[in-house]
This record gives C-alpha cells, structure tokens and sequence, in this order.
C-alpha cells in the first residue's frame, strides 16, 4: 500500500509510468541456421536466443528414457557492459543458465521427446539491467517458433522496489539506485494464465510489498505476451 | 538420492492426511544442533545439524584489494562444496550447479541482508580490505542442506575473530588472532526453504522427501523484512500458493529465529 501512496509524485529517471516497460521489440526467426530463433529488447537490452532440436543427447549418459531434456546457456558477450566481461561461463551465468529451464520448463512438452534434447541459446548482445527477463522471453518465442509442443508461452519481468516504490522493468539506473532503501531486483516468469515459473528476489521488502510486486508482474507478463504472441504470428503470415 | 516410486506415492498421501514418515508435522523443523570452534585455524567455525543432515563452514580471512565499485568496503565469498564423502550421489571435480547455487543463495541472503558491515573492513580505501571467505562443506546429506548451511555460515561469522593485522608489511599475521569480531548487525539474516510436493508444502524435508520435490522456494529475511529469494525447480506455482509459501516461511522462521538466538548466545 505504501507503494500507491507515493506513487502520485514518483517519478522514474527516464520518465515512464511506474508499471510502464521500455519499449519492447520482438521479432522471430533472426538466425536462419536455427530451428528456432527470436529476438527480444527491453529498450537498451537486446537478448537472442536460438534453438536447435530436439536432436540426439550427447552425451549418451545425459540422455533421459521418458522425456527429452531442456538445456539452456545464458551468456553475456564480452563487450555487451561497460566494463569487459571475461568471455565464457561463470558462476552468475551458470545459475541464469538454471533458473532459465526452470522457467522454460512448466509449459514444454518433453515427454514426448524420449532421449532428446532441446538445446537453447541465449546470448546477451548488450545489456542494460533485467537480461534474465528478456532471455527468457526470447527462449520462449524461440521454442515456439522451433515447433517444440507447448502448452503455453511464459512471459517474464523484473519489478524494482526504488527507495519504496515499485516500478516495472528496471534498467541500470534503477537497478543501482542507492537513495532511501536502495533498489531491490525482482525478476519473475509467469505463464498467461497467471502460473509463476521463476521468481528470484535481491534487496530488501516486506511480504505485503511483495504481494504487490507479485501483481504488478501479472498484469505487466500479460502485455509482454501479446507481444511475443503478435511477433510469432507475424512470423507465421510472413512464410505463408 | 533416489526415492522409489512406492515411498514417493506413500509420502504424497501421508502428506494429504496432513503426516510425515517421521512423525513430524509438515511445517516442523528436524532437532538443530549447532556447535561451534570445530577447526581451530579458522578465523571461525560452525558445525550444524539438522537431524541427520550435516554440514560444517568455515570463516578465514585475509587483507585484499577492493573492487573498483566498492573502494571502501572489505570483499565478501562464499564457496560450497558437495564433498563425495557426505553422499553416494556427489562426484569429485569442478563445481557443478547444485553447489554454485546453494554458495550464492548463502551469498545473497548475507550480503543483501548487510549482516555483515563490509563498510568497518576497510583498512585503506582503494588498497587495502578485508576479505571475508565463508567456505561451506556437506558432512552428511540427508536433505535441506540448504538451510543448514545458511544457519552454519551465521554461526560461524557470529564466533570469528579478525587476525592480528602487520602494519609494517600490510599483512594478515595468520596464526594470531585478535580479540576483535567480525562487525556484524543485531538481526540475524535466516535463511529457510520450502517445498513443494504435490499440492503440499513442507519444511526442512529430509532426503527422501528433497528427491520428490517438485518446487522450491528460498527466502532469506532478517527481522521480517525480506532481503533475498529464489525459487528452484521447474513446477510453476498459483499466486495464491505463492503467498501461503511466504506466510509459511515467516511463520517458521520464527520459530527457527528463537532457537539460534539461544545458541548462538
């Protein structure tokens, strides 16, 4: 409740509303070599995610006999922050990695994919705060794209807490706001029927506060996935 | 672990009758026993089980440089290691996840809760900080390492001791230790995890409750403000069960709050 106190005189340093996202570009099919593809931007962020499979788990002792596996690898290119991220895995993009197939997961259909794997590529071209969130839904789009048997898109967001306020889509700024009780970073993955399939929270909030982040995110998810459902249809009415 | 699919089922429908093979309640916590001064080389130490499960870490520390973004505050890490001696199913070799991500949930409920006041362990802004290494080890697992580890890391930072610093080289004296502690804040950042099996949430599960998990989610809050979480596993969860997961948490961590402060006295 507090949150809707201030909410009258808050402002954001770049102007939006508080449950107002950067401008988002989506767009499928951006790497012809894949079987899937897809491009997602939150303004200044730009993530690409490729899909290749299913095709043959190797290694063999990886494969699993009822389902088929979902491997995702989150990377951040070197040149995609201000200072030089050394190329290849590290402990943080390891646990993106993780987080990534569990959000993905809920809505796949693997079972029907016994021994295979689907392989998921997301590459961060240039980041400016909530990378996750835009890797996410662009692996989405892509695994749609891809053929996979989906129950559903998932759709994610991060939701900030500055000083006291939540805001919708944090970006740098925001994610390094140190004034009040600083930023706190709330990114979450929901599906459009309001399924959470990832939530991970840094900083500092009440349970009630949190609640509300919870539902700031459901109704922002929901605008995020007529985004990606408009960009796959597109890409649909494009081949036809 | 592995759990057959005979026990799996039997637990789920213990589990809608409201039980637990062990007799516990699906909110109780396992006996928590925690003893401290375990290896005496550390600059702190901690011991910590819940029921069978075990875990030990270890606190040492050493005069750094800072990062570029945080001149004047001393460094914090946090490492884990799933040592093959503690279960049949942990391999040597390079980390593999479930260790990076049990170190930095550890890390986040630490660092985002300011437990520790980084900002006392600068010794020279820009050259010189104190470093503080919390290295957690797995003795026996038998489910919820998790939450024994982060109990061990607030256990073993409560009772280190900062080493005698050289002036003259710049230099930790190891081996000598001061009569100063870590400067720390009064709250204790707990961190606690729930599960879900089935339409069922429970705590502090046991191996064989762990292996059927289908969710998880792991809250770290201190004094009732919440400062970090993550949720684990692929199953997707109501928004309405969201809540009772985070209702539950505070309510158990509580309890959980009441026994440490008797411990760690």
């Amino acid at each position: 409740m507090a949150a809707k106190k201030s909410e009258s005189n808050f402002e954001r340093p770049d102007g939006r509303k508080i449950n107002e996202t950067r401008p988002i570009t989506a767009k499928v099919g951006v790497i012809p070599n894949a079987d899937g593809s897809a491009i997602f931007a939150f303004g200044e962020t730009i993530a690409i995610a490729s899909v290749y499979g299913p095709r043959k788990m190797h290694p063999q002792h990886a494969q699993n006999p009822k389902k088929g596996v979902l491997r995702c690898e989150y990377n951040m290119l070197s040149f995609s922050v201000n200072e030089r991220i050394k190329p290849g895995s590290n402990r943080r993009s390891t646990e993106i990695s993780k987080i990534t197939e569990w959000a993905l997961e809920p809505v796949l259909m693997l079972e029907k994919y016994p021994n295979a794997v689907v392989d998921v590529f997301i590459n961060i071209i240039q980041a400016n705060a909530s990378t996750r969130c835009a890797g996410i839904n662009a692996a989405a789009m892509a695994l749609a794209q891809a053929g996979i048997p989906m129950k559903n898109l998932v759709s994610s967001v991060s939701i900030g807490k500055l000083d006291k306020q939540l805001v919708v889509d944090v970006n740098k700024h925001e994610e390094d706001w140190e004034e009040g009780e600083g930023a706190t970073d709330i990114p979450i993955t929901m599906t459009p029927d309001g399924k959470m399939t990832h939530i991970q929270l840094d900083g500092k909030i009440s349970t009630e506060q949190l609640k509300e982040a919870v539902k700031l995110a459901r109704e922002a998810t929901k605008k995020i996935y007529e985004i990606q459902k408009d960009a796959l249809k597109k890409s649909v009415e494009e081949h036809k | 672990m592995e759990t057959s699919e005979l026990n799996g089922e039997k637990i789920r429908k213990f589990l809608s009758e409201g039980k637990r093979f062990d007799g516990r309640k699906p909110d109780e916590f396992r006996e928590i026993s925690i003893e401290t001064g375990v290896s005496k080389n550390a600059e702190g130490s901690a011991k910590v089980r819940i029921g069978k499960t075990e875990v030990i870490v270890g606190v040492k520390m050493d005069v750094g440089t800072p990062y570029p973004d945080s001149k004047d505050r001393g460094n914090l890490m946090v490492n884990a290691e799933l040592l093959p001696l503690s279960s049949p199913h942990f391999e040597s070799g390079p980390p593999k996840f479930p260790s990076i991500e049990l170190a930095r949930i550890i890390d986040r409920g630490i660092r985002e809760s300011k437990f520790i006041q980084l900002e006392k362990l600068c010794i020279k802004e820009g050259e010189k900080v104190w470093t503080v290494m919390i290295d957690i080890y797995s003795l026996n697992d038998d489910g919820n390492l998790l939450d024994a580890a982060g109990i061990g890391a607030i256990a073993a930072l409560k009772t280190a001791r900062i080493p005698e610093y050289d002036e003259e080289s710049g230099r930790a004296k190891f081996g000598e230790l001061s009569n100063e502690r870590i400067p720390l804040m009064k709250e204790l950042p707990i961190s606690l995890t729930a599960h879900k099996i089935g339409e069922h949430f429970i705590m502090d599960p046991n191996a064989e409750e762990e292996a059927i998990s289908e969710a998880r989610v792991t809250v770290s809050s201190s004094d009732g403000i919440i400062h970090a979480m993550q949720k684990g596993e692929a199953k997707e969860m109501e928004i309405e069960q969201f809540y009772s997961v985070l209702d539950l948490i505070e309510k158990t961590e509580r309890e959980i709050f009441k026994k440490l402060e008797k411990h760690l006295k």
